[in-house]
């Protein structure tokens, strides 16, 4: 049995979502409070969307000093498995874990609307058990999700094979269509789109399956 | 000594900045000619009690790119605008 931790912060609004999405896939959850400095007893973190301390100043830049964040510095280091998901993608980027950074979206517009990405690597948590070049359809919904890094970071990240998931069709200027990246050892995932609500095809998709099932460590299901 | 700091963020230079470019569009239909290279940014004010401007310009430079900017994409310049 695979027991997930799922963050809140003051602000954040998906982790019900990453708890549904989480229990359908066989797997057990907590909820850790951002004041909590303990994940030890976790098999996988996640840290789901939302506005994390109102996405005051930047998205992530408070949440980055939450008490919370030295736990999951700490389990990212240990190499188990950590996901960022939209507003945890922004949280993990601010806090180092992650390269690059997020800006508001080309065309200034907040979008909400099914995408689909490629898997283009299948080195990370998130994507072990799917093939590169698969496509999904996942869910974006987002203002800041334009994934932006210096012409270095860009180059590293291609030759370390870091770059997770790229848009078929860039919906927010993201350099080089990228929707999802990982860290060099690739147990630490963040990705703008959002898997936790593409779990069920009555709700449009149910591809965020996979990804979600790949990083809890767990089979796939077969739907009921 | 109490000194009051101003602290400008910025993205870099190179770094897509859709806002100043949406500003900049809008300025034709104001009668606005001639205006570029308009980019966004944020300001920051706030007292620093330091015994010396360069300890407070320090201070505040320092809580300006670990916490004020992003220092991946933005640029920060802090400077005492008054010492009282």
């Amino acid at each position: 049995m695979s027991h997930v931790a799922i963050v809140v912060f003051p602000g954040s609004n998906c982790e019900y979502d990453a708890a549904n999405a989480v229990e359908s896939l066989g797997a057990t959850f907590e909820f850790v409070w951002h004041t909590s400095a303990d994940l030890s007893k976790f098999d996988a973190v996640i840290l789901p969307g939302g506005f994390a301390h109102g996405d005051y100043l930047r998205p992530g830049a408070i949440a980055r000093f939450s008490p919370v964040m030295s736990a999951v510095q700490e389990y990212a280091a240990s190499g188990r498995p950590v996901l960022g998901i939209c507003n945890g993608f922004q949280v993990l980027t601010e806090a180092g874990l992650l390269p690059g950074a997020l800006q508001k979206n080309r065309g200034l517009t907040f979008l909400c609307q099914p995408s689909t990405v490629r898997v283009v690597s299948n080195r990370s948590v998130l994507t072990r058990t799917t093939a590169v070049g698969e496509e999904l359809s996942i869910p974006i919904n987002h203002f800041s999700g334009s994934y932006t890094c210096d012409d270095d970071t860009l180059s590293a990240l291609v030759a370390n094979d870091q770059i997770v998931l790229r848009y078929t069709a860039n919906p927010n200027g993201s350099r080089d269509d990228i929707a999802g990246v990982c860290n060099s050892a690739g147990n630490v995932v963040g990705l703008m789109p959002h898997p936790e609500r593409a779990t069920s095809a009555l709700l449009g998709s149910e591809d965020g399956r996979a990804l979600l099932a790949s990083f809890i460590g767990l089979s796939l299901p077969q739907a009921a | 000594m109490k000194f009051s700091v101003l602290v400008e963020v910025s993205l870099r230079p190179g770094i897509a900045d859709p806002e100043g470019a949406t500003i900049e569009r809008a300025l034709p239909a104001l009668g606005f000619e001639g205006i570029t290279a308009m980019r966004a940014g944020k300001a920051f004010r706030f007292e620093v009690e330091a015994a010396s401007a360069a300890d407070a310009e320090a201070q505040a430079q320092s809580l300006a790119e670990r916490l004020l900017s992003n220092p991946v994409i933005e640029q920060s310049h802090a400077r005492i605008v008054e010492a009282s």
